[in-house]
């Protein structure tokens, strides 16, 4: 076993996707994601890939496009104002089916918000990453660990499935320290025959393109691409559960928020209320699975987000009307804390018991 | 059975697909990729070549290069081709964009692609007008100059004025080559693909950016037979937009170097 290193988890990220293969990084500076650009600038040389600050966010994703057209395993990461330039560049990877790695270290909003941890871009990476039918696969890692592990996962999905992921981080995981095994170098390449690199005389020449002028074949690559999302919704649901077996009361909850709402179960398990987690760990696809097994003993679920409430939509989708879904958040770089989450839980445990 | 001896005198540069091309009649683009798949093929470079397509009326570049080619979003052309030359050195890398794709909506991808010296070559087609979306104002339209959203003429009180690309260009350290040439006479067509060759030969040398504007025709847009339209060019847009070399560090020196033309 690799030992174990402390590492902030933006350098985390970074080391463990140059591990992964990563061998071309398109940036622009914004905070909460700056030491994961400034991490690639002073590594990706040493690796032999391409660094370069690009002059603005749409520069990079379409780098980003063009590299990843080329058949290298390539990212960009950004922070929230980024992401809305990004959002172009995105529908066109999508569109020409390209696999490309996307870090968004989500900052408060909407404008210029503020520069503290935040989840307010959930809608924006589950539902409106850019114009199109498409989505994103989208990771939403809550250790450093799993910042880590995430992004390694975040390629190999983006290479199988030839698309974008997203990788949705809230400005404190970025920042915060915590041990962490650094995965393998990883030394397999996957073939891509696709890919633009000079026909050199010995193929047919290889197009990367998202424009097709013929309606029915535009559509059957928009449904070919929507069977490949059911695919990716049937096999790679990620999820953490956590004393769910017996709990008649569901947190839902990702990234920093989860770690906060994991203390505050302790407190209401010690408190006698049975309340479990679930920690969705893909937020595309969203662990509907997870919701389903829990949805008849559960008499209400609670999601905790650092937004003014966009998860819960999905929560309720997948609840469909089955139990009550609340939610509890805080915005403007606030963190939830235990304390005021076990408040809530009180609050549904009294509501909810005296109806069983 | 007699037979003949046969001389092809005139044939279709290898690196054009046998595709009907989509212009309008008369229209200068056909040209202008003529002498972009005669020079790859001549400078012996199509195997290694990959083309990134604008968006404009030349979209579809990548259905008439059979080389490996990436469509890219409008005016993002300059990020793209820096990407796939930075992944593959030793491919030869050339984006192929409009006016409106070049400098308006991609000014910033333009401007920072030169000024970083990437190794590509970049072949502008300057038709004053936006061909594909039926007629509008370009940059690049005229004063005065007539088209659907400048109903009663550009006019620079309200419009701005139109941008010398070549010019802005060839005042950064990262250029190595800028030169504005037209398709209007068989002479300047001759240039045309001298100066088209040059930018080529520069990327295979590693001698960095080089950007070859073409003044063009759009007939259509323009409301003018072809005929009339390369004489709408000559004694509209050359007296704008002078023909002629703003910067060739070949001829100079290095362009890292900081060399200018003057
Ligand atoms: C983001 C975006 N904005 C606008 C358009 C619409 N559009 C398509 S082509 C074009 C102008 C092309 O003009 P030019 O670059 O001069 O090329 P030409 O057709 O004249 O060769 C515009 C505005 C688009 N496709 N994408
Ligand atoms: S609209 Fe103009 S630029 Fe476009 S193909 Fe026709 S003549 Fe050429
Ligand atoms: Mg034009």
């Amino acid at each position: 076993m690799a030992e174990k290193v402390l590492m902030k988890g933006n350098e985390a990220l970074a080391e463990a996707a140059l591990r992964a293969g990563c061998r071309a990084f398109f940036g622009y500076p914004i905070t909460p994601q700056t030491e994961l650009a400034a991490y690639m600038a002073k590594r990706m040389p040493k690796e032999g890939g391409v660094y370069l600050q690009a002059e603005s966010e749409i520069s990079a994703i379409n780098m980003v496009y063009g590299a990843a057209g080329a058949g290298a395993r390539c990212m960009t990461s950004t922070s929230s104002p980024g992401m809305s330039l990004k959002s172009e560049g995105i529908s066109y990877i999508a569109g020409a089916d390209l696999p490309a790695v996307i870090v968004n270290v989500m900052r408060g909003g909407p404008g210029l918000g503020g520069i503290q941890p935040s989840q307010s871009d959930y809608w924006q990476a589950t539902r409106a990453t850019g114009h199109g039918d498409f989505h994103p696969i989208v990771f939403a890692p809550s250790t450093v660990q799993e910042m880590a592990s995430s992004i390694n996962d975040a390629f190999e999905l983006a290479d199988t499935y030839r698309t974008p992921v997203i990788v949705l981080i809230d400005g404190m995981l970025g920042q915060m320290m915590e041990p962490v095994e650094l995965p393998e170098k990883k030394e397999k390449k996957a073939k891509k025959p696709w890919a633009v690199t000079g026909h050199g005389g010995k193929r047919e020449q290889n197009i990367i393109n998202s424009l097709n002028l013929d309606t029915p074949a535009l559509e059957r690559m928009n449904i070919e691409r929507f069977e490949r999302y059911k695919k990716i919704k049937a096999k790679e649901q990620r999820v953490e559960t956590y004393l769910t077996e017996d709990a008649d009361l569901i947190i839902v909850a990702f990234g920093a928020c989860a770690r906060v709402s994991r203390t505050a179960i302790d407190k209401a398990r010690e408190a006698g209320i049975k309340v479990g987690l679930i920690r969705p760990i893909t937020l595309v696809p969203f662990p509907v699975d997870a919701i389903e097994k829990v949805v008849d003993q559960t008499k209400a679920f609670l999601t905790v987000e650092m937004n003014m409430g966009q998860m819960v939509e999905d929560v309720r989708l997948a609840v469909a009307g089955r139990a009550p879904v609340e939610f509890f958040g805080h915005t403007g770089g606030i963190i939830p804390t235990p304390n005021e989450i076990f408040e809530q839980v009180e609050i549904l445990d009294k509501q909810k018991g005296g109806e069983a | 059975m007699a037979q003949t001896k046969e001389k092809v005198l005139f044939e279709r540069p290898k690196s054009l697909s046998d595709k009907p091309f989509t212009y309008c009649p008369g229209c200068t683009h056909g040209v202008a990729h003529r002498l972009i798949a005669e020079t790859l093929d001549e400078l012996d470079i199509a195997d290694r070549a990959i083309g990134v397509a604008p968006v404009g009326c030349s979209v579809l570049a990548y259905e008439f290069f059979n080389t490996d080619m990436l469509q890219a979003a409008h005016g993002r052309a300059p990020a793209v081709a820096t990407a796939v030359k930075r992944v593959h050195p030793d491919a030869i890398v050339f984006t192929y964009q409009g006016d409106g794709d070049l400098a308006s909506i991609g000014t910033a991808e333009t401007v920072h692609a030169a000024t970083r010296g990437e190794n590509i070559v970049v072949v502008f087609i300057n038709n004053a007008i936006y061909g594909m979306t039926g007629g509008q104002m370009a940059p690049t339209s005229l004063p005065g100059q007539i088209t659907q959203t400048s109903p009663t003429g550009r006019n620079v009180e309200t419009d701005g004025y139109p941008i010398r690309m070549v010019e802005m260009l060839s005042t950064l350290d990262g250029v190595a080559l800028a030169q504005r040439v037209a398709l209007d006479t068989p002479a300047h067509i001759r240039e045309a693909k001298r100066a088209i060759k040059k930018a080529f030969q520069n990327q295979i040398d590693g001698k960095g950016y080089s950007i070859i504007e073409v003044m063009s025709t759009c007939p259509t847009n323009w409301g003018l037979s072809g005929t009339d339209a390369i004489g709408w060019l000559q004694d509209n847009m050359l007296p704008y937009y002078p023909l002629g070399v703003y910067k060739d560090v070949a001829a100079k020196g290095d362009a890292k170097e900081g060399a200018t033309d003057e």
